[in-house]
């Protein structure tokens, strides 16, 4: 009985941190329903890659290799490529995941996506979170981007885009939870480094990669300076 | 599309998207890691997170230009501020918006 009331409290608490992502969700995956619909993809055909993939950048470029008639090889390589970034992130949180049920692991590496990752790990390193808390932010964020995405292929001609300034619901939630990290000069130095490198590689190179190089890189120099520090240098 | 076809690249995605999410999760939680290691994943989050914003705040189009000014970017200076003072994610979700509501009204 208690576990179940513990359960439910726990369930709670994850609905309510995955509020701003679900938010976020919804002009993106509207946006992603319309593009596929234009293309000619059915609602449901849209809803199966938003299940099967979850993972929205990826989706968005699927679509248009699709409408260009790119083979299926190609296509499942550039999701591969697209979306290996999530490897830091599951790595990351591996750190927190020690106790948890290992079959709950299966279920919950679906659900890692930059911004379930950006609050899960907030919330881990604040402690009182744990798998069943972190499970529960990726289902409703993963249920919001299906209904999101099949909503778009149904009546996202209807809704008028950028209203009330949702378009800036995930950059402000990403404002924050880079701030929450921000709890000594080495987090500050490592996001400066990675943010500042980030933004240049991204203009010299297509595609995200620049996330998963200039994160990997900047947390190197990180442990580097540290490092120095330690040793007096 | 073409049916069967295309559920099968799109379950071809699912797989090679979950294989990164799954592998570091599964086989690194619980395990003892290296010292460097562990400090290199704690910076991990920090750099991640910004790695992913600032491109994002100043770049825009394709292929990618650096903007300076931009409603994004002007935005992104209240909003940061309101998250260091309040460190309430909502707080910092809902002025994001409504700056970047006004800016963009602004702007048009």
């Amino acid at each position: 009985m208690i576990n179940r009331i513990e359960r439910g409290g726990a369930i709670a608490e994850g609905l309510a941190a995955s509020g701003p992502v679900c938010l976020g969700y919804i002009p993106i995956g509207i946006a992603f329903g319309v593009l596929a619909q234009k293309a000619g993809f059915t609602p449901l055909e849209t809803g199966i890659m938003s299940l099967l993939v979850f993972a929205g950048s990826s989706q968005f470029i699927a679509v248009s290799m699709f409408s260009a008639g790119a083979g299926a090889v190609s296509i499942i390589v550039t999701a591969f490529v697209v979306n290996l970034r999530h490897l830091l992130m599951s790595s990351s949180l591996s750190l927190f995941l020690g106790r948890a049920e290992r079959k709950k692991l299966f279920a919950f590496a679906y659900g890692i996506t930059d911004e379930s990752f950006a609050v899960n790990i907030s919330k881990f390193k604040n402690e009182g979170w744990d798998i069943d808390r972190a499970l529960a932010v990726n289902f409703s964020s993963n249920i919001a981007w299906i209904i999101s995405t099949v909503a778009g292929g149904y009546f996202g001609q209807f809704i008028k885009p950028h209203s009330f300034g949702i378009d800036y619901a995930l950059p402000a939630m990403f404002i924050c939870l880079l701030v929450y990290q921000l709890k000594g000069r080495i987090y500050v130095f490592t996001a400066l480094f990675a943010g500042a490198f980030a933004v240049l590689l991204s203009l010299v190179l297509p595609g995200n990669s620049y996330v998963i190089i200039a994160s990997a890189v900047a947390a190197a120099a990180g442990v580097v300076v540290k490092k120095r520090a330690r040793e007096g240098l | 599309m073409i049916g069967k076809e295309y559920y099968a690249v799109v379950a071809g995605m699912g797989i090679v998207t979950y294989i990164p999410r799954l592998v570091p999760v599964y086989f690194m939680s619980g395990k003892k890691l290296p010292g460097w290691f562990i400090e290199w994943l704690d910076l991990i989050p920090a750099a991640v997170l910004s790695a992913l914003l600032l491109p994002e705040l100043f770049t825009t189009g394709v292929p990618r230009i650096f903007t300076l000014f931009s409603p994004e970017t002007i935005a992104a200076v209240p909003t940061f501020l309101v998250a260091v003072k309040t460190k309430s994610l909502g707080v910092t979700v809902i002025t994001g918006m409504g700056i970047y509501w006004f800016l963009d009204i602004i702007v048009k």
